[in-house]
């Protein structure tokens, strides 16, 4: 799961991580408050951010809601300096309209929080990136001395210049590693001593928290030799949530996409993409297959939809309501194989679900596996417009059919 | 005929009482696979079925039993835990079934199995989030529907559940019997990688192809990719599953997810194909390409074999002309 900046700083600063400090609102009535609070702690020049699940916010371009069109302002991050006005203004600007970054695509994001955070001087900017690397089943440490560059163009145009070190699970990070690191990026004296401490913290949080990504980029030194987080980015393993009680609260349903909510509440895993032919399919890895095959019979996948082992008739009913709700869908195709499940059963459910919503799309089912002969009987005999099909090749035949006839 | 399991191959079920694996247990035995004993913490010195005798650990299991292969039904909060115990009761095989393990449990537990091995102890762990491995006939450790696997000579090794059972009824339906078939699972974090169980079919004299289901995220297709190149003779027919998959999202699987423009299905696909693995477009066409390749290699054994005659009867046409 992503979370917002101002959710991963409040993180970090329970594992000591020295973080920027600020305050997050959504709604503009907040702003004045959110200044003096700040002042209060000795802060006198600030930064608005706009706190969206994508990169890039700084560059980003600002679009109206109402008017798409209309350029509101450049920049999704702004220093504004001691003018809390002038910020205020900036602000009013971002929040409620539609941020653009190279990460979010044309759509952008709406913008429906704004952090709001002192304003560091700083002499440096560095990159702090943790995460698994798959290839050897370790978590990695990887620093560089080009912060507030994307590390993927780092990685490609001149990889000489990250740093790793890869962390024994038996004994955690070790104190030399934290100071290869350190004089690996050329630090010395007190930022070199306030780094250690820093990365040490860093990887417990990273640990502590059962992150699946934890970024800060940049970190800079600022002129009194203080290492901070000025950004940070982390993602949390879902697969921790039993043992993190306080996660679920950190979802923002904002940015998640309706029918993904819609889905999850049904139990059901689905993923919405911009084709024109739905799919229903039991397991993760079908269900990929079935997209491919989509795209290979010439529609394209509107969606991804596991709908898990069992695919009973109320799972199959709940996801032709999904899959229905997206109104670019021509057509769908339910891929079921059938091992344990019997495919009898599913297409007793498949009909069922038919039966109780009004489908306008031509639906080709195909069951594969245990009594697929009597389930295309019963989907035959249903006296729905329901298309069977039994090897996978023939359901990518129907699906074109199906397409050519729209 | 097989690897790793196979008739022999003694089984103790972790986590038999529960739903998953009671339900479980009984379709691997109605399946034919040994299985001795079963664990459930407090439960021991009962019996799973009227026949499974039932212990509170899979020490006493193994001292009871010899089982050496073991598969784990438990939930994802206790499965790190059953995982080592049962490395540490000296398992040959353990198979984890589980789905949802955290990452950073499963670093540890990769990093302790594979700190077991040594010279003359080999530690196989599969998983987790898998379906399980089968040799068809003999032994089905998991949760695969048996009814759809042959006997055979075909390597069967993939990340997902269905897809690997589309892929092997393929296969059945076309006669291309398996000689085993292995999930090794969905997660970042895995036991068995593609160029183990590459490694393994490659040593196996009675596999003859091997099929390799991959998807999108990581690079573990790859890796096993280069060792096919440089080490594997026998026929490889792979496929990748995700063309059409979106950047950053994860797809069901939680190592299913291209991140930071890696682990792409068209990047894979072409390392796969640089190394000479035969690479199929549509999931439709896995049987009938591993079906083409076979073919390929009787007949190139049937002309090595058949050449001497066609040489005679050709110089004898030539006398007689």
């Amino acid at each position: 799961m992503k979370i917002h900046e101002y959710q991963a700083k409040s993180l970090l600063k329970k594992y000591d991580v020295p973080v920027q400090e600020g305050l997050a609102i959504n709604d503009m009535k907040y702003f004045d408050d959110v200044i003096s609070v700040l002042k209060e702690k000795g802060i006198s020049q600030f930064v608005v951010k706009s706190q969206i699940h994508a990169g890039g916010r700084g560059k980003g371009k600002v679009y109206s809601k109402e008017n798409r069109d209309e350029l509101v302002v450049e920049g999704g991050v702004k220093f504004i300096g001691s003018d809390s006005e002038k910020g205020k203004e900036y602000a009013a600007k971002l929040l409620g309209n539609i941020l653009v970054t190279h990460q979010t695509g044309g759509d952008g994001k709406e913008v429906q929080t704004l952090f709001i955070t002192e304003g560091i001087d700083y002499r440096k900017e560095l990159y702090i990136g943790i995460l698994l690397d798959r290839t050897i089943s370790k978590n990695v440490i990887m620093a560089s001395t080009e912060g507030g560059v994307e590390i993927e163009k780092v990685a490609e145009e001149t990889p000489e210049k990250i740093i790793k070190v890869w962390i024994d699970p038996s004994v955690g990070l070790l104190s030399y590693q934290a100071r290869e690191l350190a004089f690996g990026l050329g630090l010395e004296g007190n930022v070199n001593k306030n780094f250690i401490k820093f990365i040490t913290n860093l990887y417990r949080a990273y640990e502590g928290l059962d992150a699946s990504l934890l970024e800060i980029n940049p970190m800079v030194i600022t002129e009194d030799d203080n290492v901070i987080a000025l950004d940070a980015k982390v993602t949390l393993d879902d697969n921790s949530f039993y043992r993190h009680k306080d996660y679920p609260e950190l979802k923002d349903e904002n940015e998640e996409d309706p029918l993904e909510l819609e889905a999850a509440k049904y139990n059901l895993n689905y993923i919405k993409l911009d084709g024109n032919v739905g799919c229903m399919v039991n397991g993760a890895g079908l269900a990929m297959g079935t997209m491919d095959l989509i795209k290979l019979a010439g529609g394209s996948p509107a969606n991804f939809l596991d709908v898990g082992g069992t695919a009973t008739p109320d799972t199959v009913e709940n996801g032709f309501k999904i899959i229905l709700s997206d109104k670019n869908v021509k057509a769908i195709l339910i891929n079921i194989f059938g091992g344990i499940v019997r495919c009898d059963r599913v297409a007793t459910g498949v009909v069922q679900a038919a039966k109780n919503i009004n489908i306008t799309v031509p639906v080709v089912v195909r069951l594969q596996g245990t009594n697929a002969d009597e389930a295309k009987k019963i989907l035959d005999e249903s006296g729905l417009n329901l298309i069977s099909a039994t090897t996978l090749e023939e359901a990518a035949e129907k699906v074109t059919e199906s397409l050519s006839k729209n | 005929m097989s690897i790793l399991v196979n008739k022999k191959t003694k089984v103790v079920v972790q986590g038999i009482t529960g739903s998953e694996g009671s339900f479980h247990a009984s379709q691997m035995i109605e399946y034919g696979t040994n299985v001795v004993a079963g664990v459930t913490p407090g439960k021991g010195g009962s019996l799973f079925q009227d026949k499974v005798p039932v212990f509170n650990s899979v020490k006493d299991a193994v001292e009871a039993t010899s089982a050496d292969a073991s598969v784990i039904f438990v939930p994802a909060s206790f499965a790190a835990d059953a995982i080592i115990e049962a490395a540490d009761a000296g398992i040959n095989v353990i198979v984890c079934i589980t789905e949802g393990i955290p990452t950073k449990d499963m670093i540890s537990v990769y990093d302790y199995v594979k700190n077991k091995n040594t010279d003359t102890h080999k530690v196989r762990f599969i998983g987790p989030n898998c379906p399980g491995i089968i040799t068809p006939g003999e032994c089905k450790i998991g949760i695969m529907p048996g009814f759809i696997h042959k006997k055979g000579r075909v390597g069967v090794i993939s990340r997902s559940g269905t897809l690997t059972y589309e892929a092997v009824w393929q296969l059945t339906q076309l006669g291309i019997g398996q000689s085993t078939c292995i999930g090794i699972g969905g997660d970042p974090v895995i036991g068995t990688r593609f160029i183990d169980a590459v490694q393994l079919f490659n040593e196996d004299k009675d596999t003859d192809a091997i099929v390799m289901i991959g998807e999108i995220g990581g690079s573990a297709e790859e890796e096993a990719a280069y060792y096919i190149k440089k080490n594997v003779k026998k026929p490889v027919i792979g496929f990748i599953a995700g063309r059409t998959a979106p950047p950053g999202r994860r797809m069901g699987h939680a190592g299913a997810i291209i991140s930071g423009g890696k682990g792409t299905a068209d990047e894979k696909i072409k390392v796969m194909k640089e190394c000479g693995i035969i690479m199929v477009d549509s999931p439709a066409d896995i049987g009938i390409t591993a079906k083409n390749a076979l073919d390929k290699i009787a007949k190139k054994s049937l002309v090595k074999t058949a050449k001497p005659k066609t040489a005679k009867t050709v110089s004898s046409s030539k006398k007689s002309k």
